[in-house]
């Protein structure tokens, strides 16, 4: 028989070693600088992302493209002579493991600050941390309106835009285009599929939108919800939804052979990630024709437009400081996001509190300029990100962006307006001031 | 049979209160290291001690349902998140105090395990695991299917308890988190320590061994059955509630099947039927992860390799310890332990 009894002397033994393993498994890390993280020659930043798990897929890439930018920055000097790292936690999407990591990055790395953490239901869990400890919480990766709110979280900003706003603009163009046509939603049961969601019904009228099908991330299976839009009648399917479930929604699609006009979220669409999961998917029976020829739309110049100079610039930067990963939207994002970054610290000034970065992007955040299509929505009440997106179309397996930037705020009924003026060329070298 | 309460016939009334001052003191001086290990570590490994804390009180009760009772669960993932949610809620909603809204966690998912151990007394084996895994996929999901109360993927968030003020306004969060989520384990440590060493405890072990010999000596098996999973649902709520007030969540994405699958890894690791073994399996969830991500990183790899060897390390050293220690790190420390005190005298 298997003996199974405690032994209590064992427990006070096993405390004390696990004391001792604690211990030894920690370093002390003090910095004698008035700013964490901050030295004369550095500047450490920390970042949640989900390297493994469901969400990997493509958002994997981002925060080592963001590295690439920094690398690139720091071999031209840095930013006053200090050179930029990045810390990159893996969270695994799990908000769990995001609490863990960034009390580890901010309490015992010692990180200025948390930039690009990824995620809604994983970033939501640390903002009230990060602004209770006075973290500088810059422009996180997803478009939730969550962050957008200066007055109770002052240290976090957000950065692409807002998914309300996106969903206004898609909402818009199908009024416009796809008028008398039924509609149905296929969204993330979280902020970012309600939020689109909601920006779609303020702009679409609600006799047009016949159908709207949530899905749960880690449920792969979304026939029912697919089975529901094509039994309604929809002739056009918007998807708020991330590659992986853009790549499985189509699938289920084309095995019911239905084949509505697709519309889907920026977030969702990178012609790179969701071909590759649906030829990983498929076993290599299908690719990026799955989704060729939907509507979309983006706040940065597509990946694939060779001609336009951020792109240049940031392919040339891939080539030299990232070259394992593929050049897709992921790796743009990271870079572009990157390059506000940098811009904000150089505004900020050589001598960089966390103060001072969240001030400054307060005082001057509006005038941020850099590969995005539109403006910053950021001063001290507004933390919102970029202001509006420009529609576009996967062509040819690529995103062609057309008719030109629009901008509008997150609210029912205020207007969508375009925006004309042009995108600056990029500095020969580091980041240009505003 | 090996009658599990044979091994003392010797024993007498009068025993059992020595062996309950035993226990205690044993709990105390627990809590003092416990209490003087958070006093001199930094805040990060104070939240570190803090989730050591809640899952030992997961990890306990698992041991004594799958070691001491011999049944299996794949769903204390689930019962965690109904001991989380149930904080949440009364925390965030109805503004209770911590204590009484934990012990409100622990009624609920006694509650809950008391519906799923009565069906899981039915099941056996491969069928029971079966069982318990639906739970621990389904219960996660009704977060999504009622958005309005449990906010939906997204989850619930609550306020950081605060420390109370005559412990001075310096006073680090995360060591009185790591206070609550300690004395939480301690009570688990006295609760189950006791329970284990009494009829009850025998009287899982009888079952564990032969159900029908153990009718034979008037056992109800199902009854003995359902109450080991419903003490060890209770633990796990506990430990969900304790989860919520260090980590001040309670969302789908923190219960997923990966948590279930290896909170029962840690408890084969640690040592199966333990509490010893619970203590080492709390240290390997919370420490293992760190070292194998240190470790990955600390090779110049490829980021597509770095990302996926933690992983790939923390699968290994579960079947390297496997391999080493069939019985955990526990049963190592014991035959260690064994070997020494026999090795000077010369056996019979």
């Amino acid at each position: 028989m298997n003996q199974v009894s405690i032994r209590p002397r064992a427990v006070g033994v096993a405390c004390a070693l696990i004391v001792a393993l604690v211990v030894a498994g920690c370093g002390s890390s003090s910095s004698s600088s008035s700013a964490p993280g901050v030295t004369a020659t550095s500047i450490t930043f920390g970042t949640h992302q989900p390297l493994t798990g469901p969400a990997a897929p493509g958002y994997s890439e981002i925060a080592p493209a963001s590295q690439a930018f920094f690398d690139y920055l720091n071999a031209q000097g840095g930013i006053y002579g200090r050179k930029i790292h990045l810390v990159i936690k893996n969270d695994e999407y799990n908000p769990t493991q995001t609490v863990s990591v960034v009390h580890q990055m901010v309490l015992q790395e010692n990180v200025f600050g948390i930039f690009e953490g990824l995620g809604t239901p994983t970033h939501t869990k640390v903002v009230g941390f990060l602004n209770s400890e006075k973290v500088p919480d810059m422009f996180v990766a997803s478009g939730c309106a969550c962050w957008d709110n200066g007055a109770s979280q002052p240290y976090t900003f957000g950065w692409q835009p807002n998914y309300t706003i996106e969903g206004k603009i898609l909402g818009q163009y199908l009024k416009q285009h796809f008028a008398g046509k039924k509609v149905g939603v296929f969204y993330q049961d979280d902020d970012f599929g309600t939020g689109g969601l909601a920006g779609i019904k303020y702009e679409l009228p609600a006799s047009q939108i016949v159908s709207t099908q949530p899905y749960q991330p880690g449920v792969t299976n979304v026939a029912p919800q697919i089975s529901a839009i094509k039994a309604a009648g929809a002739e056009v399917l918007v998807d708020f939804t991330v590659p992986i479930y853009t790549a499985l929604g189509q699938l289920t699609s084309f095995t019911l052979g239905y084949k509505p006009q697709l519309v889907v979220s920026n977030v969702g669409i990178d012609p790179t990630t969701v071909g590759g999961l649906l030829k990983t998917f498929s076993k290599g029976k299908a690719g990026t024709e799955l989704i060729e020829g939907a509507i979309t739309d983006g706040y940065l110049p597509s990946s694939s437009e060779t001609s336009n100079s951020w792109i240049a610039l940031f392919q040339k930067i891939h080539n030299q400081y990232d070259p394992s990963a593929p050049f897709d939207g992921n790796v743009e994002y990271g870079m572009a996001n990157a390059y506000t970054l940098a811009q904000a610290l150089q505004l900020a000034g050589k001598d960089l509190t966390r103060e001072k970065l969240v001030d400054v992007v307060n005082e001057k955040g509006a005038q941020l300029s850099g590969p995005g299509l539109v403006p910053f929505r950021y001063s001290k009440s507004e933390h919102g990100g970029y202001s509006g997106v420009e529609m576009g179309q996967v062509r040819n397996g690529k995103i062609v962006l057309f008719g030109g930037p629009l901008v509008t705020e997150p609210t029912a009924g205020s207007p969508i307006t375009p925006y004309t003026t042009a995108q600056p060329a990029p500095p020969a070298s580091g980041v240009s001031v505003p | 049979m090996n009658a599990p309460g044979g091994r003392a016939p010797n024993r007498v009334r009068g025993v059992g209160q020595s062996r309950l001052v035993r226990s205690l003191g044993l709990v105390v001086l627990a809590g003092v290291v416990f209490f003087l290990a958070s006093e001199t570590l930094g805040a990060y490994d104070d939240l570190q001690l803090a989730s050591g804390a809640y899952y030992f009180a997961v990890l306990a009760g698992l041991t004594v349902l799958t070691g001491t009772s011999g049944q299996i669960s794949l769903g204390h993932g689930a019962l965690m998140a109904v001991g989380a949610y149930t904080l949440c809620l009364l925390v965030g909603n109805e503004h209770w105090a911590i204590a009484p809204a934990l012990l409100a966690a622990v009624a609920v998912s006694a509650v809950v395990g008391t519906a799923v151990g009565a069906a899981a007394t039915r099941l056996r084996g491969p069928y029971l695991a079966g069982a318990t895994l639906a739970f621990a996929v389904g219960l996660p999901a009704l977060a999504d299917k009622y958005p309005s109360t449990f906010g939906g993927e997204n989850g619930l968030v609550i306020n950081p308890p605060t420390p109370p003020s005559w412990l001075g306004a310096s006073f680090p969060l995360e060591r009185w988190e790591a206070w609550i989520a300690g004395i939480g384990a301690l009570v688990v440590m006295f609760a189950i320590g006791n329970l284990l060493k009494s009829g009850v405890g025998r009287a899982f072990r009888a079952v564990r061994d032969d159900e029908i010999a153990a009718s034979l000596c008037g056992l109800h098996v199902g009854r003995v059955q359902t109450l080991a999973f419903v003490l060890s649902a209770a633990c796990a709520g506990l430990g969900g509630g304790l989860l919520a007030v260090v980590l001040q969540l309670a969302a789908p994405g923190a219960f997923e099947l990966q948590l279930s699958l290896s909170l029962l890894t840690a408890i084969v690791l640690g040592g199966l039927g333990t509490l010893m073994g619970a203590i080492w399996g709390a240290a390997v969830l919370v420490l293992l992860p760190n070292w194998t991500n240190d470790l990955a990183h600390s090779f110049s790899l490829s980021t597509q390799v770095s990302d996926n060897l933690p992983l790939a390390l923390y699968g290994l050293v579960l079947i390297v310890a496997m391999l080493v220690w069939p019985s955990g790190v526990q049963g190592a420390l014991r035959r260690i332990a064994g070997g020494l005190r026999r090795s000077p005298s010369v056996q019979g």
